[in-house]
């Protein structure tokens, strides 16, 4: 497929944490015969430092991003928080220093979600993938409300082979992750996450998916926990035909 | 991000996510009153409304002093009295006075929420005063001794067996728990404390500049009376409440009575403008409109707050935030309760005494979302937590957690400088190796991290990271992009 060198923008946990993640990133990416590099020095986006209140050490990382990406053609991150972040966040951070906000709204103007990469950008609607099994997909906040994606991932899991979507309730309501929110308070985190995995349980579907790993940490960390089976998967996965979770 | 002992916040909202009842509550009330709204903005014919109204708003408050100014005119030229108060103990003084002038014994209340704001009650109740607040929901509250737990629906922690043993008990009834019979008890002794006020007290849902006139929405009729039969109506109003023209009041004012209820219009909107007069008999035969700051000019003054003045009271914010539905509205200890109660509450009361307001939500956004007037209430959130992360001298704020800093600054270190980034993932790594359970899965852990594990599991860091990985497997590196150098990444 011609189009732009894609940079992979892996976000921090899918790097540590869900290396599977990025790996089925690539696997789609090879098989429509998208072109990627991977910049390498690449640590965080920064997010964690801004949603604390710490603005001058996001602004720091904020600095690494940009210097670490500037010169790619295009970025794509299976995330939609963090690109909202480098979208949205990084232009306010440096609202003051007209030379760095004017390279971080240039920045934001190039880094797409993978879904919204997919879809909106390449107008592809079916990645060719197989998935046998019912799915459900939580719709989150900063992908939904902040970067208005919704139709997109929805539009790639219907065109997957095998696979039946299952809308949950409320899957536009927040899992209750929130970053340091999550460990700040997390007893209401908790009861947030479960209404979460309540209505991932009412669906019946053997798995559930969305495009933040961080939303589904925090699921799969209560289902776990509450001692459910529910298989757990970035959508990169299901995109992938990579059905096994690995863990 | 250090543990600290629980604070009253959390033990408050544990309270509430214990009790089953207040759940079904505030579940059946965000699932009516947030869908709805949020299916009223979609089916809206006129999608501009929002965002025309929102405009309006910021530029009234931009000419507010105007405004202000042209409002009190108006109504002193139709015989009423203006009085603005500086502080919450001006407006006191001042009601007390109007009060004791006029021999006042009993004062009947419109719902106001700018009343609790400023503490009236008591010092009228100390002065000797009988207060009845005559909205319902108000008035079971004022029965139970208890406090609001939501900006319109203010008893929606209690339910009707409850309030059945309330009026039983100080009203004087027989039990019942059927809510006709409850709301008729209730309004067989509202009519009477109605019909023997000397004095109306009341809020302000906006002011009209142009006209001189305050108006007020209510559905049950309770306002129209305490601002018409008491011979005495004293009016307390915020000083952002107010919209320039007749046009901007039609709008605004549905916009409010839809996030607030799912209504076009309220059943009642009364218009106050003045004391009554030969040609217009009805009414009290004093006004009093009292305009109150309180800690609002330092808002409007601040370019990153001023937008929370935009605010017009709906309550739709807390009908959608997923924290409030779980934690309901005493948590927030303020008469502003959900989002709006978050941002607004620290600012006219102090941010590092309500920083739990502050950072005791996810950034969801769903209350921008349904905000009627699309107020950003995350960036404020997150512009407070920046108060709290490095102090403010504008707003006496000191830095809340000083090991936090320090925590963020090495942070700032390791991910500015990947090679530092990169051994302290393999350190951690080997550290986490005995936490590490069969199923791959991390179940306990000590410190800040117990916040996590305390009710989930959290996996481990990879075996190989996908920066591993891609080493391994791009042995021959692509072409580079430029990468940054050490200096830069100093900044």
């Amino acid at each position: 497929m011609p189009g732009k060198t894609v940079s992979l923008f892996i976000q921090c946990l899918v790097d540590t944490m869900f290396p599977e993640t990025g790996e089925a990133m690539i696997s789609v990416f090879d098989r429509l015969g998208v072109a990627y590099d991977y910049p390498p020095g690449q640590t965080c986006c920064g997010q964690p430092a801004f949603n604390s209140g710490y603005s001058r050490d996001a602004a720091a990382a904020a600095k690494h991003f940009i210097d670490i990406f500037e010169a790619a053609a295009v970025i794509v991150c299976p995330s939609g928080s963090c690109v909202h972040m480098v979208r949205h966040h990084y232009p306010e951070l440096f609202a003051d220093d007209p030379a760095m906000h004017s390279r971080a709204l240039a920045i934001g103007a190039k880094t797409f979600e993978f879904t919204q990469y997919l879809v909106d950008e390449l107008a592809i609607h079916d990645v060719g993938a197989q998935f046998p099994g019912t799915v459900t997909y939580h719709d989150s906040c900063h992908l939904n409300r902040g970067l208005g994606i919704a139709d997109q991932p929805r539009t790639l899991l219907k065109n997957v082979r095998g696979l039946e979507l299952i809308e949950m309730r409320d899957s536009d309501t927040c899992c209750g992750f929130g970053g340091t929110f999550s460990v700040n308070y997390p007893e209401i985190s908790v009861a947030m996450v479960d209404e979460k995995v309540d209505n991932i349980l009412a669906t019946g579907a053997g798995t559930v998916t969305g495009c933040d790993i961080s939303c589904l940490m925090n699921i799969l960390g209560r289902l776990r926990r509450r001692g459910e089976d529910v298989q757990v998967l970035h959508i990169a996965q299901i995109l992938a035909g990579d059905k096994g979770e690995k863990r | 991000m250090s543990k600290k002992p629980q604070s009253q916040y959390c033990m408050d909202a544990k309270k509430s996510m214990d009790s089953p009842r207040l759940q079904a509550s505030l579940h059946s009330l965000q699932n009516r009153f947030g869908k709805g709204a949020m299916a009223l903005w979609a089916e809206m014919d006129d999608q501009d409304m929002r965002r025309r109204v929102k405009k309006s708003r910021m530029k009234n408050l931009e000419y507010l002093d105007i405004l202000l100014a042209e409002l009190a005119k108006n109504v002193r030229t139709r015989g009423g009295h203006v009085h603005f108060a500086e502080t919450a103990q001006d407006a006191i003084d001042y009601t007390l006075d109007v009060a004791r002038k006029n021999e006042v014994k009993r004062v009947v209340k419109g719902k106001s929420m700018l009343s609790m704001e400023i503490a009236i009650d008591p010092a009228l109740q100390e002065a000797g005063i009988e207060v009845v607040e005559t909205d319902l929901g108000e008035y079971i509250i004022q029965l139970a001794g208890d406090k609001p737990s939501h900006i319109i629906a203010p008893c929606i922690h209690m339910d009707r067996s409850r309030i059945g043993e309330l009026f039983a008990e100080k009203l004087g009834i027989d039990y019942t728990d059927d809510p006709p019979s409850l709301t008729a008890a209730a309004r067989k002794a509202l009519r009477e404390k109605l019909l023997s006020a000397d004095m109306g007290l009341t809020g302000c849902n906006l002011a009209c500049a142009a006209t001189g006139h305050i108006s007020l929405v209510s559905n049950e009729g309770n306002i129209r009376m305490s601002t018409t039969m008491p011979p005495v109506h004293v009016a307390l109003m915020g000083m952002e409440r107010i919209v320039a023209t007749l046009d901007e009041h039609r709008e605004t004012v549905q916009l409010l009575t839809r996030g607030a209820a799912l209504q076009k219009l309220s059943t009642y909107v009364s218009f106050v403008g003045g004391p009554s007069s030969d040609d217009d008999p009805d009414g009290s035969k004093e006004f009093h409109l009292v305009i109150i700051d309180n800690g609002r000019s330092k808002i409007l003054a601040d370019p990153e707050f001023r937008e929370v003045l935009a605010c017009i009271r709906c309550g739709a914010c807390l009908n959608i935030c997923p924290v409030y539905g779980r934690i309901g509205g005493h948590a927030y200890n303020s008469p502003y309760c959900g989002p709006i109660g978050a941002v607004v509450t620290p600012l006219l009361d102090g941010i590092n005494k309500h920083a739990d307001l502050c950072k005791g939500e996810t950034l969801c956004g769903a209350c921008k979302d349904i905000c009627p007037v699309q107020i950003d209430l995350p960036r404020m959130l997150a512009a407070l937590r920046q108060k709290l992360a490095y102090g403010s001298d504008r707003w006496n704020t000191r830095q809340h957690n000083p090991l936090e800093v320090y925590a963020f600054t090495l942070w700032r270190l390791i991910v500015c400088w990947s090679p530092l980034y990169r051994t302290g993932l393999k350190i951690a790594r080997l550290c986490q190796r005995p936490f590490v359970e069969k199923n791959r899965m991390i179940k306990r852990m000590a410190g800040v991290a117990s916040g996590w594990t305390d009710g989930r599991d959290l996996p481990p860091i990879a075996k190989k990271t996908f920066d591993e990985i891609w080493q391994e497997k791009h042995a021959t590196p692509l072409p580079k992009l430029p990468v940054a150098t050490k200096e830069d990444n100093n900044a």
